[in-house]
């Protein structure tokens, strides 16, 4: 049903890259090796890891435009500005690994590999949608990627999470599961009950918290009353820990922690990942004016995840500002072909309307 | 064929699903070292280990979320709640997430599980014990409902729940534990969607579910007597519901009530009504009755409580009503 797309190609897999190689990716015009942060990554993979951030970007600025032209209906956040996160976690994941996540779940699906025409057709409501045009913006599924869905109730799948990973232990297998949510739901029963029964099972789950610092249009100095959520983890005798989400490089350094965790202890560990949006909740919200200001969101937008990791690449010198365009270039292509494509893609037959309600198979 | 509780019958269908298939587990409050609160999973644990049967926490919402989660990863998770009545706080995973995953997902994701408890009013619990949700449940595309009334069907549908590929809501009847009957041993499969008639007459048709048949069934002994015989028919599962088997009773006894222990507004009855009215309106030589719950929460004091509840009296009230023998 899926047709396979030219993908931003996320970085996959690797975790700990030899020494070797770090040396070898000190090649740029300086001739210096990168700044510490850096390593641990070569340079190639740097590239992959701006490429997918410059493609999530380039993505989702046409949703925008395809909203606003009626192509895309129903709910639709954005998650532009959050690049670092979905980015450097996916980097770190092995393809037998499980990724759920909330409703703001493009920049995840894209940067776990599925396809953007998939994604595309899916907020368009085609039938070549990564779940068939039944889904939408906010359930976007894959399981060739083992991307778990797009959830739309806060919370909700945080417990869900959880069963996955106790599913891994019951199977005595070593992937992890990483589910993604808000700052925002860390004030519903769901999270509570879902670390606690991670915690007291041993159980490998990553929960990362986006703290973007908005649930929908209330502060978190107005929804919640210790702000520095972290210390929930302590309550469930978790491992926590803050990070700077703009930058992929803290993302991936703290991921590679959790991961051994998960996968040699069988213990959980919840991530504060501190970043902001830089659109509305989603399309019927304004950008700014009602519950923050212009200048705040300006003063944020210094720290575009993808202009810390631009700069870093430029000025160790392994990026020239022709490649930096070539690469952009690439991405909008990218996103003019899942658009194209999307177009293309014929509605679901009506007789899908009845398909799928229940499964006709029995063990 | 031995005669074993309706109790016994579901351990013995728990029993045998976990033997057959490995990936079934069951988890819940106080099902393993407790033995379950009403002493369904007794033994469970000594046979089959911590890591299939599984003490939870008191966190309904949490541990039906774990099961949608490992029924996701190719797990058979059976969902235990000590009564439904604390399943409403887990409600958002049963409705939201396993009843809507596999067409959400555009059919990628399957829920094999089941959530399973005591449904219905016992004596004297009061009002936040004493509800039946089937009709809130039924009503949920994406999800299969279960309500038997017997042991044999109690083991038979749970065997056929567990094996199936959707979520199964399974509302066992919490004053049915100690009912007994004759019940097959092994292999034993009553499949989802069809009714039994458990009891043959031609003068009306009583349609009914879960506790209530065996109200019904006292009903046709009663009413036997004064020489009025009717058609009781079990129902099984609400959902689907097996309307062909509702059509040929009415159609043969041209009268119709219908027994539920829920209450009236949205009751699974307003939909058998609904369905007669629809495929049998030329059929019927009176207006359909219903019995149910009074509207009204599930008081403590017992004559209150018996005030409230369906029994026989009224079942034999609107027989005749409908007979015109009032």
């Amino acid at each position: 049903m899926r047709t396979e797309a030219k993908r931003p190609a996320a970085p996959k897999g690797k975790d700990n890259v030899p020494a070797g190689d770090n040396r070898a990716s000190g090649n740029g015009a300086g001739g210096s090796p990168p700044p510490a942060e850096m390593q641990g990554t070569t340079v190639e993979q740097r590239r992959e890891l701006l490429k997918s951030m410059l493609t999530q970007r380039r993505f989702e600025e046409r949703c925008a435009e395809a909203y606003a032209l009626g192509k895309i209906g129903g709910f639709c956040h954005l998650y532009i500005g959050q690049e670092a996160i979905s980015t450097g976690v996916m980097s770190m994941l092995r393809p037998d690994d499980y990724v759920i996540t909330a409703y703001r779940d493009h920049g995840q699906a894209l940067a776990r590999g599925i396809a953007p025409r998939a994604v595309m057709a899916e907020l368009f409501g085609r039938v070549d949608g990564c779940s068939g045009g039944k889904g939408g913006s906010m359930h976007l599924f894959d399981a060739k990627t083992n991307f778990l869905g797009g959830h739309g109730i806060v919370g909700s799948h945080v417990p869900i999470a959880a069963g996955v990973a106790f599913g891994i232990k019951y199977k005595r297998g070593n992937q992890v599961c990483v589910c993604f949510f808000g700052e925002a739901a860390v004030n519903i029963g769901a999270f509570h009950e879902a670390l606690n029964m991670a915690s007291l099972w041993n159980l490998p789950v990553i929960f990362i918290i986006e703290n973007n610092r908005y649930g929908m249009g209330t502060a978190i100095s107005r929804s919640t009353a210790n702000e520095d959520v972290i210390v929930r983890a302590k309550g469930y005798r978790m491992d926590g820990e803050t990070v700077d989400g703009q930058d992929v490089f803290a993302v991936r350094e703290c991921m590679s922690r959790a991961i051994e965790k998960a996968r040699k202890e069988k213990r959980p560990t919840l991530i504060e990942m501190r970043t902001y949006r830089f659109m509305g909740h989603s399309m019927s919200d304004a950008v700014s004016g009602t519950y923050r200001t212009k200048d705040e969101l300006e003063e944020n937008m210094k720290r575009d995840p993808i202009l810390l990791l631009h700069n870093k690449m430029f000025e160790a010198g392994e990026l020239t500002e022709g490649e930096m365009h070539k690469m952009d270039d690439e991405a909008k292509a990218v996103a003019q072909d899942a658009w194209d494509f999307a177009d293309a893609s014929p509605e679901p037959p009506l007789e899908n309307l009845y398909k799928d309600v229940l499964a006709d198979t029995t063990s | 064929m031995p005669v074993i509780t309706y109790r016994d019958a579901l351990t013995q269908g728990l029993r045998e699903e976990l033997q057959r298939d490995e990936t079934v587990f069951l988890m819940g409050e106080e099902v393993a070292q407790y033995n379950g609160a009403y002493k369904v999973s007794k033994g469970l644990l000594d046979e089959f280990g911590p890591m299939r049967i599984v003490d939870t926490p008191i966190t309904e919402l949490g541990f039906a979320g774990i099961g949608v989660g490992a029924a996701m990863v190719g797990l058979r998770p059976i969902v235990e709640f000590m009564t439904w009545n604390f399943a409403l706080l887990a409600l958002d995973e049963v409705v939201n997430a396993a009843a809507k995953m596999l067409y959400m997902s555009g059919g990628q994701y399957k829920m094999p599980m089941v959530f399973r408890g005591p449904n219905g009013a016992a004596l004297q619990l009061g009002a936040q014990h004493s509800q039946a949700w089937e009709s809130w449940l039924a009503h949920i595309p994406g999800l299969k409902v279960c309500t038997p009334g017997t042991p044999a069907d109690a083991k038979g549908l749970l065997k056929s729940a567990i094996r199936d590929d959707n979520p199964v809501v399974f509302l066992e009847g919490e004053m049915l534990y100690n009912v007994k009957g004759e019940v097959p041993d092994g292999e034993h499969i009553i499949p989802m969607g069809v009714a039994e008639l458990k009891r043959e007459g031609d003068h009306c048709s009583v349609i009914t579910h879960g506790k209530m048949v065996l109200v019904a069934m006292r009903v046709g002994d009663d009413l036997a007597k004064e020489g009025i015989n009717i058609d009781v028919v079990d129902l099984r599962t609400v959902r689907p519901m097996d309307v062909e088997a509702i059509a040929r009773s009415v159609q043969k006894t041209n009268r119709a009530v219908v027994l539920e222990e829920g209450w009236e507004i949205c009751g699974m009855g307003s939909q058998v009504v609904d369905f007669i009215q629809r495929e049998c309106f030329d059929d019927l030589d009176a207006p359909v009755l219903r019995v149910h719950q009074e509207d009204v929460p599930m008081p403590y004091a017992k004559n209150l409580e018996r005030a409230a509840k369906p029994d026989a009296g009224k079942t034999v009230a609107a027989i005749k009503k409908v007979m015109y023998l009032d």
